[in-house]
């Protein structure tokens, strides 16, 4: 069973207008919130449908959604997190440059969940086409009487507009993205105070995943319980997941949580396995931040277990030996796939987008990209190995937001699985320049886990 | 310190400042300083940069200090601070793409076009540069050209010549 | 109901206000439990949380929630909860997030105190001093820029700026038209006016005070003297700006510099308006109040007595006096 609840109809020809996204059921969501549920309810539903935040922390939707203070006489804003950044992370434009109208319905619902009468989307300003998409998509759902004042005569008023933004990976943060939104540079704002008592312009404010918002569509018109019978435990639903690097069919797949990573990989209905018939290395599992995880850990956890794709099983094992689901971008690494240039690509990615306000974060991760280049073009010391990893630790937990911990993870976990990788580069400068390290052993099984008990 | 050399007086179009208009109505008032990243697109489309007159302009616009346009578009990497070609491929840099041949597409590009990064070819048509993850991975490599941001997928050496071969022709 | 709240700080109790940060409360306290800040400036509304130096454990979290926090918090941006729990510097781990923040602050920092001006009231020199490593794993060139002078009173280096923020806040509350700001991104972040523009206002020159490094300095000072040989002294006039209540900093019989007076956290008490700090460098401009407080821990403190005197001891030790006879012999001067 492989239940597809948000890209049900995406191959049906012109799903991208509102005419089509009628017929294929759409806006029924709207109809149903609007006329027959009070916003409780909607905020209900959600709760119980268990959705998890999608765009990378996994927080329950349903809570983050009562946390928001309701204030006499005070705006409330939702804002749609469409700011798209993380390396490997490519389902938020593939959903709205496909099936835009889903994103907008689900705006609506759970504006109307949130009692916020203006909504924006945040679009990152890379997806200037996206944009345009969404100003189309919203100007036909206005003609039709799904935005704008007295909607479908509930009495219910909605204005939606997108905003771009301007290229800065740190806009995906929700604080920096309120600040961005407010048309300042996207430094992330300390916490406390949280959005949903002060964000933007200090009104109460929900930010949301594309994502997230697209999931509320099917809870509403299935119900919660429904959703929540979707996926396995705690992982509700479905996930949108985007496959990139070494595989023979990259793409982006909605698989219901639950899924083995096996199967995500081999079977021919998602990634058909490894292009040109190359050796599976390591995984990202759900967008750079994550810890990045050799194939034996990535296949199987520690147990010997199966490891699914599902929010739980990922993180199997703890930093020692598990990652996260994060924002779903799966990418993977072939044979010939270097891990330390990886690494040091990740750091000059985070060294580009730290905003700089606080210092962990923007000397850290420019210290870090400057010894992974030195280890990557033979100039490393067994030293720099240690040091990395201290420096990580140093910036860990201690900064405003959390790409000081994403700048960290990679290179910490790199080090933490793959350090013999590191250490040939230092002892073999020379053959690192020319070629690869190659599989070694990272795919051989793990031996199994033996419990001595007294 | 940025240096500015450049004090050419600008002047925004009746279409544009109606195109600002618009843009202020999607904000609560008072809150216009919201319309700075979307009016700032919209300058850099038109006149293909970002220029200090411009964003003294878009402050007296906005009604607010210089010194907050300046703040704000050194912060996002979209907006450039020098003339650049007329077309700009921006071609991702980052780890799934070089996964699968970005850097090779890069030092492609480089020969090609005949200028290093950041600069501009002689006839002004080109400039190119390596940006960060475009949210593509999937299509990769991948390379976008403004002001549109049209994006070109899944990239061959043969696929960036017919590219910049097309984009010469047009000029004709 | 007691309109207090009571928090214990590495087991000291105190009984603040409600809304006060970890911060203050630890400074109502007092002493080396007191969390070192370089970016939080009590009277710069926004400022803090930036550079990290600060960081400490909530334990407890409160009477009512005893969880502690999950990770170290700002405290200058953490308020106070009844029963709340901190650890400074009876945390290791504080102890050693805090020394890897330094390290982070210095890598990017010219370690020229030899040469800087700031040396001896330089915050980074004694935060570094007390909490950080005596040895640098650097190893990379250090970002650099060309000096900027901000007008001709203030001179900027950015090569010594750690990013505080602090002066764009004197420029946004204290100036009625901010000209500076931060530009640019991540380690390459400037303060800058963009456009070189001198900062013409009554008020510009507090940003050199409130400066917790040698990045903003005054230029009608610089070099003229190390800070170690001149002799503070508080002052006041009859100013029509400011309060006019200053630090007048001596060499000899002559005024060389004006400041505001600073407190025990190193925080300006009142700002000054330019007149009084560039203009005003004559004794007869001022009425003398007498002897600026320094901290005798201070390089400013030394130098100013003609003998230096062991400190009182509550019974004298004649055994004691008579092995440290020749010592004390030879520090007293002629």
């Amino acid at each position: 069973m492989a239940r597809k609840l948000l890209l049900e109809h995406i191959d049906v020809a012109g799903i991208n207008t509102l005419e089509v996204y009628r017929k294929q059921g759409g806006y029924r969501a709207v109809e149903k919130a609007l006329k027959k549920l009070s916003p409780e309810d909607v905020v209900d539903e959600v709760k119980k449908s268990g959705l998890r935040g999608r765009g990378g922390a996994g927080f329950p939707t349903g809570m983050k959604w009562s946390f928001l203070a309701k204030p006499e006489g005070k705006a409330r804003y939702l804002v749609c997190n469409a700011d798209e950044s993380e390396p490997g992370t490519f389902k938020d434009r593939y959903l709205m440059t496909n099936i835009p109208h889903l994103l907008i319905e689900g705006m609506i619902v759970s504006s109307y969940a949130l009692g916020a009468n203006t909504s924006y989307i945040y679009v990152r300003g890379e997806m200037m086409p996206q944009i345009r998409i969404l100003e189309k998509a919203i100007a036909e759902a206005k003609a039709a009487g799904f935005l704008g004042k007295n909607i479908l005569g509930s009495g219910y008023d909605l204005e939606l507009y997108v905003q771009p933004g301007g290229g800065a990976y740190i806009c995906g943060e929700e604080t920096a993205l309120i600040e961005s939104l407010e048309g300042k540079r996207g430094n992330p704002r300390i916490k406390p105070p949280f959005p949903a008592i002060s964000g933007v312009w200090g009104c109460p404010t929900v930010v949301n995943n594309v994502e997230s918002i697209a999931a509320v569509v099917s809870i509403i018109n299935d119900g919660g319980d429904e959703y929540a019978k979707v996926g396995i435990g705690r992982s509700t639903g479905t996930k949108l997941i985007s496959a990139s690097g070494n595989l023979a069919k990259p793409g982006v797949y909605e698989i219901e949580l639950g899924l083995s990573v096996e199967e995500f990989i081999y079977s021919e209905k998602y990634c058909g396995g490894m292009a040109n018939g190359k050796r599976l290395k390591a995984v990202v599992a759900g967008g750079s931040s994550v810890p990045i995880l050799p194939a034996n850990l990535i296949l199987k956890t520690t147990n010997g277990e199966n490891r699914l794709m599902s929010y739980e099983s990922l993180a199997d094992g703890g930093f020692a030996t598990g990652t996260m689901l994060g924002s779903g971008g799966f990418i993977a690494f072939d044979e010939d796939a270097c891990i330390v240039r990886n690494t040091w690509n990740y750091s000059r990615f985070y060294h580009h987008e730290s905003c700089g306000q606080c210092s962990p974060c923007r000397e850290g991760t420019g210290w870090m990209e400057k010894v992974l280049h030195r280890l990557e073009y033979g100039h490393g010391a067994m030293s720099d190995i240690d040091l990395l990893v201290d420096v990580a630790k140093n910036i860990e937990g201690n900064t405003i937001c959390p790409l000081g911990d994403a700048a960290a993870w990679p290179v910490a976990s790199a080090i933490r699985h793959f350090r013999d990788e590191f250490e040939w580069h230092v002892k073999h400068p020379e053959k690192a320049l020319k070629g690869n390290y190659g599989l070694a052993h990272y795919a051989d099984p793990l031996p199994p886990v033996v419990v001595e008990t007294v | 310190m940025l240096k500015v050399t450049e004090t050419q007086e600008i002047t925004f179009s009746k279409e544009l400042l109606k195109q600002f208009d618009e843009i202020l109505t999607r904000y609560p008032e008072g809150k216009h300083k919201s319309a700075l990243l979307p009016i700032l697109h919209l300058v850099q489309a038109e006149f293909g940069w970002v220029s200090t007159p411009a964003m003294d302009k878009v402050a007296a616009y906005l009604h607010i200090l210089p010194i907050e346009v300046y703040e704000v578009t050194t912060f996002y990497t979209m907006f450039f601070l020098q003339p650049q070609g007329k077309y700009v491929l921006e071609v991702c840099r980052t780890g799934p793409c070089t996964l699968v041949g970005a850097e090779k597409m890069m030092q492609h590009i480089e020969k090609k076009l005949g200028v290093k990064e950041g600069e501009v070819t002689k006839d002004g048509l080109f400039s190119w540069r390596g940006v960060e993850c475009l949210a593509a991975c999937g299509m990769a490599p991948v390379l976008q050209i403004g002001p549109d941001y049209t994006y070109y997928e899944h990239l061959t050496t043969e696929k960036v010549d017919a590219l910049v071969d097309e984009l010469k022709s047009k000029k004709a | 109901m007691s309109d207090k709240v009571k928090v214990i700080i590495d087991g000291i109790s105190v009984e603040v206000a409600p809304g006060t940060t970890i911060l203050n409360a630890a400074r109502q306290i007092g002493g080396d439990i007191v969390p070192p800040a370089m970016c939080y400036y009590s009277k710069l509304e926004g400022s803090g949380g930036k550079c990290r130096t600060c960081l400490v454990k909530v334990s407890k979290g409160s009477e009512a929630d005893p969880r502690p926090m999950p990770k170290l918090v700002a405290s200058c941006r953490t308020t106070v909860m009844e029963g709340m729990e901190v650890q400074n510097i009876t945390s290791p781990e504080v102890v050693d997030a805090r020394k890897g923040v330094v390290e982070m602050l210095l890598i990017n920092h010219p370690l020229d105190c030899p040469v800087c001006d700031q040396a001896g009231e330089c915050d980074l020199q004694d935060l570094a001093f007390n909490h950080g490593a005596a040895e640098t794993r650097y190893e990379f060139e250090r970002r650099t820029f060309d000096r900027i002078d901000i007008g001709d009173k203030i001179q900027l280096h950015m090569n010594r700026c750690i990013l505080c923020y602090r002066c764009t806040y004197v420029a946004d509350q204290l100036t009625d038209c901010r000209q500076q700001g931060i530009v640019g991104r991540g380690d390459h972040a400037e303060i800058s006016t963009y456009i070189e523009k001198a900062i013409d206002n009554d008020f510009s020159g507090n940003m050199i005070d409130v400066c917790p490094v040698g990045a903003l300095t005054d230029k009608t000072f610089r070099f003229k003297s190390r800070v170690w040989f001149t002799k503070p002294v508080d002052a006041h006039r009859d100013c029509p700006t400011c309060s006019g209540k200053v630090m007048l900093w001596y060499k000899g019989d002559d005024v060389i510099r004006v400041t505001a007076r600073k407190d025990e956290n190193h925080e300006v008490e009142e700002f000054i308006c330019n007149t009084c700090r560039f203009d005003k460098k004559a004794t007869k401009d001022w009425v003398i109040e007498g002897p600026s407080r320094i901290e005798h821990t201070s390089v400013i403190s030394s130098n100013h007595y003609d003998t230096l005197k062991p400190l009182p001891v509550i019974q004298e030790n004649k055994a004691l006096m008579a092995a440290n006879k020749e010592e004390l012999e030879r520090t007293k001067k002629s």
